[in-house]
């Protein structure tokens, strides 16, 4: 009996009328936790009750505190007849289970109702006092800290990272059951309600079990969802990277990391020049022989109900065109560590012994502690489409459980074929059409630094140095990580344009978000690719079997639009890439988001080409000549749009460091046939090798259409789907978090492919246009984590949710910045050749040196402090003007708390210093008056407000003021507009914390946004 | 492309106070999409006509979940469904409360009753104010009075704490409380050329005179019924007129005390007992309640009308009452000095404004006939310049909608006028217009 949980009602108001005859309501509380209830007194007559009980004490297991949450049902009394229900307040005690979160939960929340919505308000206190149990045979994982924020939480240091933890626990659902037919959809709602909360804080305690086998403390990156397979059952499951962290002192800065230790100096050195010293010369290198990076994605498919039918149809003929993208079965693992020294070898078997012993090495992280990143390989992803059948047994989910795990292997031997032992940004998602199921999964290959996985290496940092990263930490990621003899898919490898020591491929595609520390060249956006394809509706595994052959055509044509458009704007890498699948009865959706950037590690990118089948047709090549035109002149404007002016670079500079690379670059090349062509026609785009679109049907017309069609962002705004946008640095405090719903009903009328495809992309397009027009009052601004799910709720329905952030940045830094780069382009050729080498001198030393000699006198400190200081000293103005327009701002003293929600894991302009615990609701509304509510869109306007105050009432009495890493995960909605009824079900989770303007001697909490900053000025100022 | 659904929720609740005029103002969802193309947003923000139509979509469904709340706005302030910066709450209530002066005007002094919700639409045809506003701000009127009705206390602090409005709303809020209890008569064809904002001042001048609140302050509807003690008491100001010697005495006070400082000093002397007998008549009727209704008539008819005809000028007006006034104090048989003063204070602010507004609106007329008379010829009423300044060039909203209704008018005439607020006062320029013009007196 390790716990006793405590409750008090204290008040009520803006209750609604119960009693027509006296305009008046005779209100008291039933508290219920498990099997327990209390009641309080009946308030006569009141609307704003003044209950005040006294404390209703629960005595449970901490097993019991985990799972269930406390019920507070605020009834009407009547003398007569039943009690009338006004409504509920579920609350979720996890946060008090564990030490370092909230320590008391009060404040007024929300009476919600499924049929009503809110109504009124109830000011409630909750307490726990646990006991310590010393059982180790026990059943809960009190104290295990939980984050939905996908990075190391900002007031946390990682001692270690023990990996990916999963769980699944399965039930019927209760919509389904048949007793569903006798009671009232109230009851329904309410017991479905309860199970998923019932549901998913068993799940979180069974991870919190697992976190403490492994010896971790936290969840990081958790991420749950819920998979309602409707007759065949209720899922929920969730993923995450257990870690054991460590709190900082709240006067040491966030994100310290003993590993970024000052002593670099060797390195920078071995940088300037590489032939100095033997040693230091085979340090450098192993680092980057190691360092790699890479483009591409690996994507398979299995089709229905047996792994044996696991489809390998599509191969190396579809590489061709979009390097980027093999479908293979199991690849043969990569080559590994042929070449490499002794040094490498030896870190390679540590690094794999400690993620051979996991399953599968994956994380959920998409954002790392400097150093933690070594190199990035590219995208792997799988998907499986799956029959559903009921679940039989719930305490035995296996069938579900054999799923994902058939999955994750696949996931992990593409990461091998890309010689990387470890997935980061991985995710899990299914999409469910009555019996069909496509469970998918995605991440990014890449090698991780060991130090992280192995225990107690953190501590000795100093002495363990030899290890650290000293290669260019703007630039390491980018380097390939596979073997280049035995690339697993055809690019193009040049040197880094950074470094000039290691291979990079031409284009890098991943689903993380960009690392701080990367040099970027220009601003960023977002790309989209869109694709709706029609199906035969069937049944069964003649469905299952369609849809998986569709699947692989579907990915290829997202990957050649996602190259299409990436070319168009200049860039050479996506982040955050997330390609959502999406299956209805008669077509498939595809949605892929991702942020395109100009990584100047990499190769700048080439035009895009145009080239007919029939060379003979004159009006062809007439048309033909004016679409390229049109491309030519889009890429040159994107340019100018997105500031990017890389370095020209001489064949000379590029050749010079190593000799063979032209042999070997044209050893690929000869893999694209169009090189010499490319040359000559393409000369704007310099001596890159140009993409080659052939126009031989009027599919390729219509794609190269669809290309142009996409609007550019208006000015004065930005919009990427990563925590922040690459190029921006100077945010203010102005945050405005969203969520927009769009179903749009397509006409019978016949319709195409093409058809769809339109009203699909012009359905993106005007949402995406509609928030700009919305939030135009926030310019200058940036749309971060854009956030696209789509759906197919019903036959000739396209919904689409979005949720992002808008937020302010101060535009002065900006313009200085373009005022800055003119001159540097109007320079001469000389002058640009001259430029590069000091560059390739001044950047490491930049970022390394400058902390070591900065340093030396406060030798706790980071380099994060002088980081912040070299900033200041290159731009020392925007920083104080942007600090002073935060300081205008006040957080406002209402009665009710601002409570602000961002799906970033940081709140510009404020540091937080304490994470209360997780967030994670489950509501469902119903009407069966539709119409009087303004029909669905009124009613779901007013549900999503309704939500957005649930989170906001139980943030506040966390005593928090701010939700990080917020998300919709779920947002599904049923109408039915004849019978004046419908019904949504939301899901929404995120962080609660507590963050405090950042005062003038703090740090900013974005260490992102310094990194990077910081790389950009060293940049400016050579 | 139109939409199954469509909806844009923020956890900051994102408002457009142009929106939010054209919803209070009763636009229709397509009606504000086209006034807004029209004012050139669309230009400014690269955006398209779907665009538009989705945001004042939902810009309507947010002010429509807000309007409950507004109906009592101190919920607005502990509620938890929107969260809304303070100072964003301050401007909903604000203009949510805010009423075309146009529209008031024909409503102050009758009962907030169903029977005259039932004649808003003609009220609306009259003012040129949609039906649905004009529900709004009869509605908001009921609402205010109702819940200050059973108020102790000041009713202008009782409405600005129960209602949060600013304090110039707040006063005029009391002064429609206050026209409306006591069903003051405004709508004659004489006090026609009286703005809302005219009989504000003097409804201002009422409260703090004349009502029980003006000398006990913690009685229930202090501010909204007149003292009826000192109705009472008014009576006895009638020896003023009755007792000849009394009347003689003050004549000659007031005549030499105006000497030399005017021009009409004889038409004041012939008119002194007419006058008088006028103004204290009123005070002795008072206790009847039909005579309260009619106090303003009869101020206009019983004094301002004989000082028109003899070309009293305002100066002449106010100087003659404030002697009018002293004068008394001389007289030392009289021994109701408090009552009169109490009486006084009150009837010459009243008199002045009404008296100064009437001069104005001569000019007013004056105008509006040039304006006919370009056509005509010469202007039948004046010769000399008025005070008015040239139409104000606006391109607001307003004239986007004004214009339809008065086809004839080119440019909206907007003149230099105490009242700061331009859409009313063009309002009632509309007004006078329909009718052709302010009776000449």
């Amino acid at each position: 009996m390790p716990g006793k949980l405590k409750a008090k009602i204290v008040a009520g108001r803006h209750l609604p009328v119960m009693d027509r005859a006296s305009d008046l309501t005779d209100a008291f509380v039933e508290v219920k936790f498990g099997n327990t209830t209390f009641k309080t007194d009946v308030c006569h007559k009141s609307l704003n009750p003044q209950w005040n009980s006294e404390w209703f004490k629960f005595e449970v297991d901490d097993e019991d505190l985990q799972d269930e949450p406390l019920q507070v049902t605020v009834l009407d009394h009547d003398t007569y007849s039943a009690n009338d229900a006004i409504g509920k307040v579920y609350i979720d005690i996890d946060p008090l289970l564990c030490s370092e979160a909230a320590s008391v939960i009060s404040g007024w929340f929300p009476i919600y109702d499924t049929i009503h919505g809110i109504r009124g308000e109830i000011n409630v206190l909750v307490k726990v006092e646990l006991f310590n149990d010393l059982n180790r045979f026990r059943q809960s994982s009190c104290g295990v800290k939980f984050f939905c924020t996908a990075s190391i939480p900002r007031c946390y240091r990682a001692v270690l990272v023990h990996g990916f933890v999963e769980e699944l626990v399965v039930n019927e659902d209760p919509e389904y059951q048949w007793i569903d037919r006798i009671r009232t959809p109230r009851a329904s709602n309410e017991a479905r309600q309860r199970l998923i909360s019932l549901m998913s804080g068993e799940l979180q305690r069974k991870i919190g079990l697992k976190v403490l086998e492994m010896g971790g403390n936290a969840v990081v990156g958790y991420l749950q969802c819920f998979d309602l397979e409707g007759e065949s059952g209720l899922v929920v499951r969730a993923i995450g990277t257990a870690c054991t962290l460590d709190k900082l002192s709240s006067g040491s800065a966030p994100n310290t990391n003993t590993h970024m230790h000052p002593s670099t100096a060797p390195a920078s050195n071995a940088c300037n020049s590489p032939s100095k010293d033997g040693k230091d010369v085979s340090v450098h290198e192993f680092l980057h022989t190691r360092s790699p990076l890479a483009h591409g994605c690996r994507s398979t498919h299995n089709s229905p109900v047996h792994s044996a039918c696991s489809s390998q149809r599509l191969s190396q003929n579809f590489s061709v065109s979009v390097p980027t993208l093999i479908f293979t079965g199991m690849g043969s693992g990569g080559s590994v560590g042929k070449e490499a020294g002794p040094l490498k070898t030896l870190l390679r078997q540590q690094t794999q012994t400690a993620l051979e012993q996991r399953e599968f090495p994956f994380f959920t992280l998409t954002s790392f502690p400097l150093g933690f990143l070594v190199h990035v390989g590219g995208v792997v992803s799988a998907r499986s489409v799956k029959l559903l059948d009921r679940i039989h047994n719930p305490d035995e989910p296996e069938t579900r459980d054999a799923w994902w795990e058939e999955i994750r292997q696949e996931i992990k031997s593409h990461a091998k074929a890309l010689g990387c032992h470890a997935v980061v940004g991985y995710s899990e998602s299914t999409s469910i059409c009555e019996e069909v199921c496509i469970l998918s999964a995605s991440g990014t290959a890449a090698i991780l630094n060991p130090r992280y996985m192995r225990e107690g290496c953190l501590d000795i940092g100093i002495t363990d140095h030899r290890f650290e990263e000293p290669s260019p930490p703007s630039c390491g990621f980018c380097h390939i990580p596979y073997d280049e003899l035995n690339m697993p898919f055809p690019a193009q490898l040049t040197y880094c344009y950074l470094c000039r020591r290691q291979k990079v491929p031409d284009v890098l595609f991943t689903t993380i978000n960009l690392p701080a520390e990367a040099a970027v060249t220009g601003k960023g956006c977002l790309i989209q690719a869109r694709l709706c394809r029609l199906k035969k509706k069937a049944q069964g595994e003649v469905n299952a079997t369609a849809i998986s052959n569709l699947l692989p055509f579907m990915e290829y044509e997202l990957h050649t639009q996602l190259m299409n458009k990436l070319k168009l704007r200049s860039m050479n890498a996506l982040f955050g890439l997330h390609i959502q699948i999406s299956v209805g009865e008669n077509m498939l959706l595809g949605l892929a988001s991702a942020t395109g950037v100009y990584l100047t590690a990499l190769p700048p990118p080439g035009g895009i080409q145009i080239a007919g089948k029939t060379p003979g047709d004159l009006s062809a090549e007439h048309h033909i000549l004016t679409i390229q035109k049109r491309i030519n002149d889009t890429i040159a404007k994107n340019k100018e749009l997105y500031e990017i002016n890389p370095p020209e670079l001489t064949e000379e500079v590029l050749g010079s460091p190593v000799p063979d690379s032209r042999q070997r670059s044209r050893l690929f090349r000869s893999h694209s046939e169009s090189s010499d062509e490319v040359s000559e026609l393409d000369l704007s785009h310099g001596k890159k090798d140009a993409f080659v679109l052939e126009i031989d049907d009027t599919d390729a017309v219509e794609d190269i259409h669809s290309l142009l069609t996409d609007a550019p962002t208006p000015t004065g705004f930005y919009s990427c789907n990563t925590e922040i946008m690459p190029g921006i640095y100077n945010w203010t405090s102005g945050v405005q978090m969203f969520t927009s719903v769009r179903v749009f009903r397509l006409s019978n009328a016949n319709l195409t492919n093409q058809g769809l495809n339109k009203i699909f992309t012009d359905l993106c397009e005007n949402l995406l246009k509609s928030f700009y027009f919305k939030l135009r009052s926030m310019i200058p601004c940036c749309l971060c984590q854009l956030n696209f799910t789509v759906a197919v709720p019903e036959e000739e329905l396209i919904q689409v949710t979005v949720t992002a952030v808008a937020m302010t940045f101060d535009k002065d830094q900006n313009q200085e910045k373009t005022a800055d780069k003119p001159p540097a382009k109007g320079g001469n050729e000389t002058e640009e050749q001259l430029q590069f080498p000091l560059e390739l001198c001044a950047d490491p030393s930049s970022a390394n040196c400058q902390p070591a000699s900065k340093v030396s006198g406060v030798p706790e400190c980071s380099n994060f402090s002088s980081r912040v200081s070299s900033l200041e000293r290159s731009s020392p103005l925007p920083e104080g003007r942007s600090r002073s327009l935060r300081s205008n701002r006040s957080f406002g003293g209402i009665s009710v708390t601002v409570v602000k929600m961002t799906p970033l894991s940081f709140l510009p302009g404020t540091r937080i210093i304490k994470y209360l615990g997780i967030i994670n609701m489950f509501f469902i509304r119903e009407t069966t008056s539709l119409r009087e509510e303004g029909g669905v869109s009124g009613f779901l306007h007013t549900f999503i407000a309704e939500v957005f105050s649930m989170v906001r009432a139980h943030v506040a009495a966390l005593g928090g003021n701010a939700v990080v890493s917020y998300s919709m995960k779920e947002c599904m909605l049923m109408e039915n507009p004849n019978k004046n009824q419908a019904q949504c079900l939301i899901n929404v989770s995120g962080d609660a914390v507590i963050c405090v303007r950042e005062t003038d001697q703090e740090p900013t909490p974005s260490t992102a946004s310094i990194g990077q900053t910081c790389t950009s000025a060293t940049d400016e100022a050579t | 492309m139109t939409m199954e659904l469509d909806v844009f929720v923020g956890n900051t609740t994102i408002m457009d106070e142009e929106v939010y005029q054209l919803w209070l103002d009763g636009y229709t969802v397509n009606d504000a999409v086209r006034v807004r193309m029209d004012g050139g947003v669309m230009e400014e923000c690269e955006a398209s006509a779907d665009v538009l139509l989705s945001d004042t979509m939902d810009q309507y469904r947010t002010f429509q979940m807000c309007e409950r709340l507004l109906h009592s706005p101190s919920k607005l302030g502990n509620q938890l469904l929107f969260q809304i910066p303070p100072h964003r709450q301050a401007m909903l209530i604000e203009r949510y409360y805010t009423f075309d002066d146009g529209f008031v005007r024909e409503v102050l002094g009758k009962k907030l009753s169903k029977g005259t919700k039932k004649d808003l639409d003609d009220i609306g045809a009259k003012t040129g104010v949609t039906l649905k506003s004009c529900r709004r701000q009869f509605d908001n009127f009921k609402r205010v009075f109702k819940v200050v009705e059973e108020l102790k206390g000041p009713l202008v602090e009782n409405i600005h704490h129960h209602f949060l409005l600013s304090d110039k709303l707040a006063r005029d809020y009391a002064a429609i409380v206050f026209f409306a209890n006591n069903r003051f008569e405004t709508g004659k064809r004489k006090l026609q050329y009286l703005t809302f904002q005219d009989f504000a001042f003097c409804a201002g001048q009422l409260i703090s005179n004349w009502t029980v609140g003006a000398v006990d302050n913690m009685v229930e509807d202090m501010d909204v019924d007149l003292d009826k003690e000192f109705l009472q008491d008014l009576k006895e100001l009638k020896v003023l007129i009755n007792d000849k010697d009394l009347l003689d005495q003050h004549k000659s006070l007031v005549c030499t005390a105006l000497r030399g400082k005017t021009n009409n000093l004889n038409e004041m002397e012939t008119n002194f007992k007419n006058l008088s007998r006028g103004l204290v008549n009123i005070a002795a009727k008072l206790t009847n309640a039909k005579d309260v209704r009619d106090l303003f008539i009869d101020l206009v008819e019983k004094f301002i009308e004989p000082c028109r005809s003899d070309r009293w000028t305002s100066a002449d007006v106010r100087l003659y009452l404030t002697h009018y006034n002293n004068s008394v104090h001389l007289l030392d048989t009289f021994k109701h000095q408090v009552v009169w003063n109490r009486y006084m204070d009150v009837v010459k602010s009243s008199i002045n404004i009404l008296h100064v507004r009437l001069d104005e609106s001569e000019g007013l007329s004056c105008f509006m006939e040039k304006k006919k008379s370009q056509r005509w010829g010469s202007c039948s009423s004046c010769r000399s310049p008025h005070s008015l300044a040239p139409g104000q060039t606006g391109g607001g909203l307003r004239d986007l909608f004004w214009a339809p209704t008065q086809p004839g008018r080119q440019q909206p005439v907007g003149r230099t006028h105490r009242s700061g607020r331009r859409r009313s006062i063009r309002k009632k320029d509309s007004l006078i217009a329909a009718r052709g013009g302010l009776p000449h007196l």
